[in-house]
């Protein structure tokens, strides 16, 4: 057992993958925050869709250039296209509530139709689009690294230097607006921050589970936790946490590394969701009064009638307990 | 650019008219508010006293007429910091978990302050003791009655230590210790010499310290001046407005204390005392 763990973190290609997860677990669960928070949480799945397109661009561009491998600016496409996505979706979002819904739904469809078109015309097939579709860590290179590396700082730079106008801006934009925050610009900064989110984590989990990588653990952790920090800490937590321990398992077993984090982030949800509920029940008074202070404005006697009106209740309220 | 003038109106309207879907809510306002003043903004549900405060910080856009605050055309030369603005609202969530302090704290945020200070935990907290709150600072606002998420939203307009404060509808649906909180916050602020431009439904315990009412009726002003009375019926003390706000407990588990569920006329004689059991 110990000598497979040594085997295991020695072995170069895992090194790769694991820094790439544990800085995926890091920062996703950060931007997914966010999206929550704005009930967004489906852009990350948009973006993701959106970023389809870019790889099989990048896959043409190369393939057009001579480039070997022909898909070497697949992740350059995807980033492009992820952050022109992202910020075509916001400004959609903020022209109008209403339609953008709508609008959110066509750019999916095109971001998926195009990128599977796309890479016909590059000369690959949909296949070719399976390991950005459902993720492909062991395959990670030294290049794809250092991008990791870079996508992450910033990303964890915006989302936890930025956290406090950004927590307003999501919070209560028309309080924001009113405080003169640079609301558009802190919104754009989310969008931005969000696409690469998908392109790092598209490595690790795949376009079609990118999401559930942001938004998952910040389920998890809403169960937990009442301060807004607190759920982004313990997001991110759960976020490492499931990406090192579905990596690991797939190690020796021969399955989807990005599947089975996303399973066991699903499984963490159901298992803490269903001790919350069981902790909850227990409780003597699980409702709890949130006006403990009001004295009631009306006397009832005993039959139920209104009586006249009292001010001589103290602090529990009720004047007429059995 | 001249340098703002000192004596100029906090607040300088001038033919404001907004469009929304189609009609015009506004229809040409012209408003002043000048320091130490304290102005309530009344009219009936419709008459568009909530647009005008929105378009005059910012928030809505205008389709004519012009806007200054502090002598500065509305933009981002505004001294943003110095406006306190209180928005209409229910609850003071949001998607996510986030404790009274937090929510309270977005308020020392400006265009040139994208980063809490480092005191904001005990700036956050005296605010907090501004509205009564001084003792929920780290309750989540999904545990706070829907008056103390109204006073969290205060306090975090108060926290900036603005010379103007803006307030939507602060008691609208409020329980009666947060109304009470409310006043005597204000009571205090005004004295202090806080600016205040507030949209009311009625003047309620406000009354003694509104020195100016401006009466809006289908987005024009139809009175400026010294506080009017109220239409007969709605004049006496006892004359109770119940307003439609959706229950903060959907699913009504928790125990509401309160008029609109301890007394159910039609429901006389099956309503028992609460025993709580």
């Amino acid at each position: 057992m110990i000598s497979e763990l040594t085997a295991m973190l020695t072995d170069p290609l895992m090194q790769r993958a694991l820094l790439a997860a544990i800085l995926v677990g890091v920062s996703a669960p950060v931007v997914g925050t966010y999206l929550v928070q704005r009930r967004l949480a489906l852009l990350g799945d948009g973006i993701g869709h959106v970023a389809l397109t870019g790889v099989a661009l990048g896959w043409l561009v190369g393939a057009a250039m001579g480039l070997v491998p022909a898909d070497v600016l697949a992740i350059p496409g995807a980033v492009v296209a992820a952050v022109i996505g992202a910020v075509a979706i916001e400004i959609v979002r903020e022209r109008g509530r209403t339609s953008g819904d709508l609008a959110l739904a066509l750019l999916f469809y095109g971001g998926i139709a195009g990128g599977v078109l796309l890479i016909g015309i590059a000369g690959g097939s949909s296949g070719s689009l399976m390991q950005y579709l459902f993720g492909s860590i062991s395959t990670v290179t030294t290049a794809d690294l250092v991008l990791t590396v870079v996508l992450s700082a910033v990303i964890l730079l915006v989302g936890l230097g930025l956290r406090a106008a950004l927590f307003s801006v999501s919070q209560d934009e028309e309080f924001a607006r009113a405080s003169g925050l640079p609301v558009r610009a802190l919104n754009i900064a989310v969008a931005v921050v969000a696409a690469l989110t998908v392109t790092v984590a598209m490595r690790v989990v795949g376009l079609l589970l990118v999401s559930a990588l942001m938004i998952v653990p910040v389920a998890v952790a809403q169960l937990l936790t009442r301060s807004f920090r607190r759920t982004m800490l313990v997001a991110s937590v759960v976020g490492v946490v499931v990406c090192v321990a579905g990596l690991t398992i797939t190690y020796w077993y021969y399955l989807s590394p990005g599947a089975m984090i996303v399973v066991l982030a699903l499984g963490v949800y159901l298992v803490i969701s269903l001790g919350r509920a069981v902790v909850v029940r227990r409780r003597p008074h699980p409702a709890h009064d949130p006006h403990p202070d009001i004295p009631d404005d009306l006397e009832l006697d005993a039959t139920g009638r209104p009586g006249k009106a009292t001010t001589t209740t103290g602090p529990g309220g009720d004047t007429c307990n059995a | 650019m001249s340098a703002p003038d000192p004596a100029a109106p906090l607040i300088s309207a001038r033919g404001v008219r907004v469009r929304l879907g189609g009609s015009e809510i506004l229809r040409g306002i012209d408003l002043d508010v000048r320091g130490g003043e304290m102005v309530a903004l009344l009219g009936a549900n419709g008459s568009g006293k909530s647009t005008l405060v929105r378009s005059l910080v910012g928030v809505t856009p205008l389709a004519a007429g012009s806007v200054e605050l502090f002598g500065t055309p509305l933009g981002p030369r505004v001294p943003w910091t110095r406006l306190g603005y209180v928005p209409q609202r229910v609850s003071a969530q949001s998607g996510m978990p986030s404790t009274a302090a937090e929510v309270v704290a977005s308020g020392l945020l400006s265009r040139s302050r994208l980063r809490l200070p480092r005191d904001w935990r005990d700036r956050a907290a005296a605010a907090l003791d501004l509205v009564g709150l001084a003792d929920r600072a780290e309750s989540a606002t999904s545990e706070l009655s829907g008056g103390q998420q109204q006073r969290v939203l205060i306090a975090r307009a108060l926290v900036r230590e603005p010379d103007l404060l803006v307030l939507d509808e602060p008691v609208a649906g409020v329980d009666a210790p947060s109304q009470q909180a409310f006043a005597t916050t204000m009571t205090r602020l005004v004295g202090d010499g806080l600016t205040v431009l507030v949209v009311l439904h009625e003047l309620g315990a406000l009354a003694p310290l509104v020195g100016r009412a401006v009466v809006l009726r289908h987005g024009r002003v139809v009175h400026d001046g010294a506080p009017p009375r109220p239409a007969v019926g709605h004049a006496s003390a006892a004359h109770q407005h119940l307003h439609p706000h959706a229950p903060a407990d959907p699913a009504g588990t928790a125990p509401h204390l309160g008029l609109e569920d301890s007394w159910q006329p039609d429901r006389e004689t099956t309503h028992g005392p609460r025993t709580d059991s």
